[in-house]
Parts: C-alpha cells; structure tokens; sequence
C-alpha cells in the first residue's frame, strides 16, 4: 500500500518536475546567460508571435491537417485492402512484402518534389500522396500480421462447426486481426502528420505550417519560425489524441482480442 | 509444529530427527500474504518445515497451496510476511550468498544464446571459478546427467528433457548440500517424466544432496522421497505428512512403482490430501 | 518521410508487445531452402515489375490532366514532363549530367551525393544509438529516470520532432568554440541524431525489461550483480528488441538527414539535389528522378547494414519465433 502509493507519486510527479525542470532552463539560458534569440528564443517571445499570427497559424494548421487527414485515410485504404488481398493470395504477399519492407526504410519524402510537378505547383495533392504512403506502410504491415493472427486451433474449430467463409471471417479473422489494424493506423496518424508536414519543406504551393516554418527560419524571425514549431506540436498530438479515441470506440463496439 | 499431525504420522518423525541440529531447511511459523485486487491472500499460514542434510523431502498439495511459495521463501526469493526460515542455520540470504543450494525450476530457463556446457558453467563462471576449472567440473555434470555429447549444442536443438536435465546439471554445478526443485518435470510428457524421476532419485543419493521437491503428482512425491509433505490451500498450510519408508539405496525403477508398498503409500497421501480415507485398491496412478 | 515510418515498427505509444515485434521482416510463406528463396526472388521481382506496370498503365491509359474530380486533381497529369517513363528514367542515369563538356555521367553525381548523405547519416546513427543505448541502461537502472523521462520520449514520438530543422539551421553559422566553426553538415548531423535516438532508447528499454522472470530468479539465487545480470542476461535478451529499433533508427538518421539537408540548405547531399533537380524538371523531367532513386538506394543500403548487424547477432535471436 504505502509502497505502491509512492509508486503512484513518484510516476506522475516524476515526469512534472523533468518538464518543469527544462523549462526553467530555458527560460534561464535565455534571461540570465542571454543565449543569443537566433538560437533560443524565449517562451514569451515564442507565445507572442503565436497571438499576432494566430489566424494565419490557424490556417496553416487546417492546410497541413487536411493533408495529413486524406493521406491517413487514403494511406489505409490502401494498407487494407491490400493485406487482405496479400493475406488472400501468397504470391501477392511475396510481391508487396518486399517493396514495403523497402519503404520503411526509404526517405518517401524524396518523392515530394516530383509529385508538385506531377500534380501542378499550386496542388496540395502531391503531399498528400506522400502522407498516404507513409501511412500506408504500418498500416499494411499490422494488418497483414493481424489478418495472420488466427490460430491452428481456432481454424479447426470453425472447420468442424462447417462454418462458411463470411461467418470464419466475422468470428474469427475481424476480432484477431482488428487490434493489429487499429495499433497500424495509431502509428500511421503520426507518420501522416510528419509527412505532410515535411513534404512542404520541399517546396510546392505555401499556406501550410511546414512552409511557414521553413520561410520564417529563412528569414531569420525565429521567434515565429518557433511559434509555427509549437502549433506543429499541437496537431501531432491531436492526430495521435484523436485514433486514440477512434481506437477505443471501434475496440468498444467491435468484439476484439487476440486469438490465444 | 502441532499442525503437522494428522492421520498418518506423528510429525517430525523420519530421518529430520536423527540430524538434529544440521538440518538443511528448518522453517518455523512462516506466513507469507499478498496484496491483490482481490484483497489479501494468505499464501502461507503459520507453516512449519524441518529438512534434515541428505533427506529428500516433497512438498504436495493443488494448485494455490502455496507449496512453490515455502520454496520460493526458503530460496530467499520471497520474504516470509512473518515467521523464521534458517538454511543450514543461516538466514536464507546469507545461504544464497553462500551458493548453500541449487534451484530448478519447472521451466528449464536456460540462456537459449549459450550453448549447454555454457549453461551449466553460468554459476561457475558468476562465482569466479577459472576456466580450466568450469571446463572440468562441466564435463563431470555433463557426464552425470548423460549429455556429454551435447556440450555445444544449444538448448533450442534440444528436447523438453534434455533441457531439464542441463538445468538440473547446472542446479548441481556448486556442489550444493540441498537442491530445490519447483514442478522440474511439470512440463514433460510421462515417459520422459518417469525417466527423469529415476535419475534425480540416482543423482540424489550420488551428491548425498538434501532435496526439496515441489510436485502436484501424488505417485511422483512418494516415488522420490524419504517424506511427503502435504499442504492445502486458502490459506496455504501443511495438513500432513507421510514417511514412504523407501530407504534412499533402493532403486528407482518400474519394480519399485509396482510394489504393493508403494501402492499402499500413494493411498495414504491421498487420504491425507482429502482429509478423509479413500476406498482405494491403489489402481490408479495420478 | 520523416522520423520513422516504421513507427509501425516500433509503436510509440506503451501498447502491445506485438506492436514491437512486427517488425519489418513482412512474412513470405516459406518454403524450404533454394526453392523458397528463388520463390521469393521472382515474386519480389514481380513486385516490382507489377509496380512499374501501375505507372506506365496509368500514362498510358488515364487522361493527359489526370483525373480530376470537381476542381480538385485527385491523380496527376500524365504528359511525359509530368511522367515521364521508367526507361526514360533510367537511360537519363547514364547520360551526362550537364551538358557541359566533360561532366559525370548522372549515376556518379548521384551516387557522390548519397555518399555524403550516407556518411552524415551513418555518424547520426552512431551517435544516436549510443546515446539511446546509455539512456536506456541508465533508465533501466534508475527507476526515476525512467518515469521522469520515458513519457517525454514516447510523447515526443507522436509529434513532429523534425519540425526543429530549419530551426536549427540558424545555429550552424553562429556557433564558434575556440576558434572551431561549427560546420554546417553538424547541423543536419545532430537533426538526423536527434531523431535516431528516439526509437532506440525506447525499443532497448522495453528490450531490457524483457528478460523472463526465471533468470531474473536465477541470478538472484546466483547472488549476481547488477552489471553481471546486465551483461549476461539483460542485454543479450533485448537483442531481439534492439535490432527493430536500431532499423527504424537507420532509417530515421537517412530520413532526417535527407530533411535536415533541404532545410539547413546543405549542399552537397542528396536532399539538395532533390530540391534542385526537381527545379529543373520542366527541361528535364527524367532527371528529377536520379535523386529519388539515389534516395531510395540511401535507404535500403542503411536497412541493409542493420540486417547484416542482425546476422551477426543471431546467437542472441535464437529465441525469435519460427
């Protein structure tokens, strides 16, 4: 009890004082030692900029979050249905698995450039088609683990009990595979949000936050350049928040579990 | 020492009288609970256990009875919530420290990244023993439990038996005075199960070890040992004890499981065990 | 993309075990010895024929503008600027690079690009996992570390870390120690860093909180120490963790520098060349492409040196699943 208490304090209180203790570090490089603001700007500073420009900030966040919310949803589309059909066909798991495996370890990014010109300079498309390639990589990669989740065991149960193809697949193949599909597209929210972000630092059509934060870098008005940094943060964590919750609403309605 | 009396035997009988003050395991009151959920559980309530040097003692008893518990508590791996535990008359950390005793357990646990002769050095080699040392006193074990050919295998090469015979090669590495075994065949098939049994019972008497064997198996428990000691959960306590009277020179082999005697032993357990007499003939076998 | 795409990989969030032990490998049915392997040759290789066959379909078939739904162009254009062919592509890499006499033939001013970006990114992924390697000890062996840093860590892998870079990008011309300028390539090197440590602090963590709870027993029935238990138990059981997190740090160090090198305007990296190129593509749409592939060789080169460092420590990954 008294030993478990302190566990409890000390995992919440823990992390508080790390943070504050980096904050109050900051905030002493930047008033007491007076770290040049091109380096470091301070937090008022950087809380400034953020209320001037808080429309445009407003604006470049919904640029960059719709980029990265189609390429999410395009990205697993995609990672689905393509496992399904690789889990359908081995020699379509042969073909894809090997080019996924390639992808995660390739800079997609690469791609940004090429795909402006393909879509034309003022679309936003092209990096949303870098954020669904992104996204499409754990999303297969988890779905085809998870639609290969079923056991010996299992299988043979519903073989003996004549279950049809559908009635295997809603029983067995949706619950085991679906915790594997939901962690994919958790981990893919946050690799969209990095994607579409980091596609504009390649240059294509500006308005999005990666844009502003690499023209503002440039010009040297570091403070904003940083405020920019800060709503980046901000939509990581509402895209990682937000499957969270669709996570645990789907894993509320749908009958999931590993198949042990 | 009050509760260890029920049908059978008077308590404290057997050969942990006549050893007197060497005793390898002498436990005395021990109570050990645990905070769960749940609330808390009485894992051991008040048990009291006496090993003499040399003796092979099996504790018995359903799943919860807290039999892995008092072994876990003599091998220092639990703290007793209460009561005193001495490992020839040291306190079970110290005994530890002392490499007093070799543990097994129902998992083989070996180190799948070392191969078998590096396995059973693993102790050697933690105590600072010198390499031409290991490498002699590894081809000893690995003679004992008849694995010399497998030396550079690794465990994963080899089967469920196999791998218990290393751990318990590796148990014996120290040379110690008592081993503690946790359910060491629990995992094994019945054939290999009954093949093991009779070499821990040949290398028990080779070592001259004092043994304390954890089981479920009831014919398991009287095959091996000189005392079977028979607890009961919720809480976990010792209801009662049977002498198999089986010297430790008499062979462990198929003749031994067919003896009338034997049959006879394996009844009395398991009226302990129920708390009432069964009407057995001692047909079956678990 | 950026930090990691193979987050997949290495889940960020505290989840499931499974998570971490998806690794890339993406299962090919196996079939015993040469004949599985030739199997998965041929496959892999229709895999990518299949993939060119999507393009030059698409070019061939979809309309000049692409396929445009409303105002919105949902697929792109397919005119020989926009896409241009794969054997376009390819015969563009043995061509000179500038119509200049004299000049390299494409392939080598790619292949010197992603030389320099390998380099960069290799220090980065050596310097990152160090740091993710000790953190991990030390949070292993100090509880308070690890609750006081370890949410941080794993909150810092849900937001876009690489948002820094042009940010960081000012600090290259004006850090000077002793007389020392801090050289830009350094800039993009502690980005690229920065963002391999992550995955391997956490991924050697969670692998040296992996070890079973029959050896933690057996070591302490053995009276061994900390560092002993470490040595022989901890870390060779976290191996099966670490090489996950050592390729998802690869490919972030690649991931990162290729970023870091368009954001930091360095200049001699394969991440400028991509910019660059692609401004040129209007004349020359073939080459844009050089760099991509130049990319994409950066990336499965830097994968491959992890799994050749899996190979060496396969007496550690004897308990993996087969």
């Amino acid at each position: 009890m008294n030993r478990s208490g302190l566990t409890l304090v000390g995992r919440v209180a823990a992390p508080l004082v790390v943070g504050a203790l980096v904050l109050a570090v900051w905030q002493f490089l930047v008033s007491v030692v007076g770290v040049s603001p091109y380096l470091l700007p301070g937090p008022a500073e950087i809380g400034e900029e953020w209320s001037e420009n808080s429309t445009v900030i407003r604006e470049a966040f919904a640029i960059t979050g719709t980029n990265a919310a189609i390429g999410l949803l395009a990205g697993t589309i995609v990672g689905v249905l393509l496992a399904a059909v690789a889990s359908w066909l081995g020699w379509a798991e042969g073909m894809v698995g090997p080019i996924v495996a390639g992808l995660a370890v390739v800079p997609i990014v690469a791609l940004a450039p090429v795909l402006n010109s393909m879509y034309g300079a003022d679309s936003q498309y092209g990096r949303r088609v870098v954020a669904a390639i992104a996204a499409f990589v754990p999303v297969y990669v988890n779905s085809a683990r998870g639609l290969h989740q079923t056991t010996q065991l299992h299988r043979d149960l519903l073989h003996a009990t004549a279950a049809n193809g559908w009635q295997r697949f809603r029983v067995l193949t949706l619950p085991s595979a679906t915790p594997f599909v939901l962690t994919g597209i958790r981990v893919a929210s946050s690799l969209a949000v990095i994607s579409a972000l980091v596609a504009e630092y390649f240059g294509g059509p500006r308005g999005g936050l990666g844009s502003f934060i690499s023209t503002s870098a440039a010009t040297s008005a570091y403070a904003r350049a940083w405020a920019y940094v800060g709503a980046a943060i901000v939509l990581g964590l509402v895209a990682y928040v937000v499957t969270v919750l669709v996570e645990r609403l789907v894993q509320h309605r749908l009958p999931t579990g590993a198949a042990t | 020492m009050s509760e260890l009396t029920t049908t059978s035997t008077p308590a404290g009988t057997g050969p942990a009288d006549g050893a007197g003050s060497s005793a390898a395991v002498s436990a005395r009151g021990v109570t050990k609970t645990f905070k769960t959920r749940q609330g808390v559980v009485e894992a051991l309530s008040n048990v009291d256990l006496e090993v003499a040097a040399g003796e092979f003692v099996a504790l018995l008893g359903p799943s919860g009875c807290g039999k892995s518990t008092l072994m876990r508590v003599v091998a220092d791996l639990e703290r007793p919530t209460s009561g005193s535990v001495e490992v020839f008359g040291k306190s079970p950390a110290r005994a530890r420290r002392d490499q007093d005793y070799g543990i097994a357990f129902q998992q083989a646990g070996l180190l799948p990244w070392r191969t078998v002769a590096r396995n059973v050095a693993l102790p050697l080699e933690l105590h600072g023993l010198s390499r031409p040392e290991r490498k002699e006193r590894v081809e000893y074990l690995l003679d004992l439990v008849g694995l010399s050919d497998f030396a550079g295998h690794h465990p994963d090469q080899l089967s469920g038996g196999m791998q218990q015979r290393v751990a318990i090669a590796r148990a014996l590495a120290e040379q110690p005075r008592l081993l503690l075994m946790d359910e060491p065949f629990g995992a094994l098939d019945e054939m290999t199960r009954e093949r093991m049994q009779a070499e821990l019972a040949r290398l028990s008497v080779e070592t001259g070890a004092a043994v304390v064997f954890v089981t479920h198996s009831i014919p398991e428990g009287v095959f091996l040992a000189d005392r079977v000691v028979v607890m009961s959960p919720r809480p976990g306590r010792i209801v009662g004890e049977v002498v198999t009277g089986i010297a430790r020179d008499v062979p462990r082999d198929d003749a031994l499981r067919q003896d009338p005697a034997f049959f006879a032993r394996v009844t009395e357990v398991r009226e302990v065990l129920h708390g009432s007499p069964v009407s057995s003939d001692g047909r079956e076998l678990r | 993309m950026t930090q990691t795409q193979t987050q997949a990989v290495l889940d960020p969030a505290p989840t499931d075990a499974t998570a971490v032990a998806a690794s890339v490998d993406v299962r090919v049915p196996r079939l015993p010895g040469v004949l599985g392997w030739a199997r998965a040759v041929v496959l892999a290789v229709l895999g990518l024929v299949a993939l060119v066959g999507v393009w030059e379909g698409y070019k061939a078939l979809a309309p000049e503008d692409g396929v445009v739904i409303g105002e919105q162009r949902v697929l792109p254009r397919t005119t020989d600027l926009a896409m241009p062919h794969v054997w376009d592509m390819v015969q563009r890499l043995g061509e000179p690079t500038t119509s200049m006499a004299g000049a390299d033939p494409l392939w080598r001013s790619v292949a010197d690009a992603a030389l320099v970006s390998l380099g960069i990114a290799g220090v980065s992924w050596f310097v990152g996992t160090t740091v993710g390697l000790l953190l991990a000890v030390a949070m292993a062996r100090l509880r308070v570390l690890e609750w006081g840093l370890l949410p941080w860590i794993i909150l810092s892998q849900t937001i876009p870390l690489i948002a820094f870079a042009p940010v960081v990008r000012s600090w290259g011309s004006r850090i000077e120690i002793g007389g020392w300028d801090w050289p830009p390539w350094l800039s993009v090197a502690v980005i690229a860093s920065y963002l391999a440590f992550f995955p391997v602090a956490v991924g050697a963590l969670r692998g040296l909180q992996a070890h079973s709870r029959i050896h933690a027993d057996l070591f302490h029935v053995y009276a061994a120490g900390w560092w002993s238990t470490l040595r022989r138990v901890r870390i060779p059981s976290a191996v099966p963790y670490l090489l996950p997190a050592l390729r998802l740090g690869a490919a972030s160090a690649v991931v990162g520098t290729v970023v870091a090198e368009v954001s930091t305007g360095y200049l001699d990296g394969i991440g400028r060349m991509l910019v660059s190129l692609a401004g040129q593509a209007s004349g020359d749409p073939a080459k844009a492409w050089a760099p991509i592939f130049g990319a994409v060789a950066l990336g499965l080169v830097a994968g491959g040196i992890v799994t050749v460092i899996g190979v060496l420590l396969r007496p550690y990954r004897r308990g993996e699943a087969r």
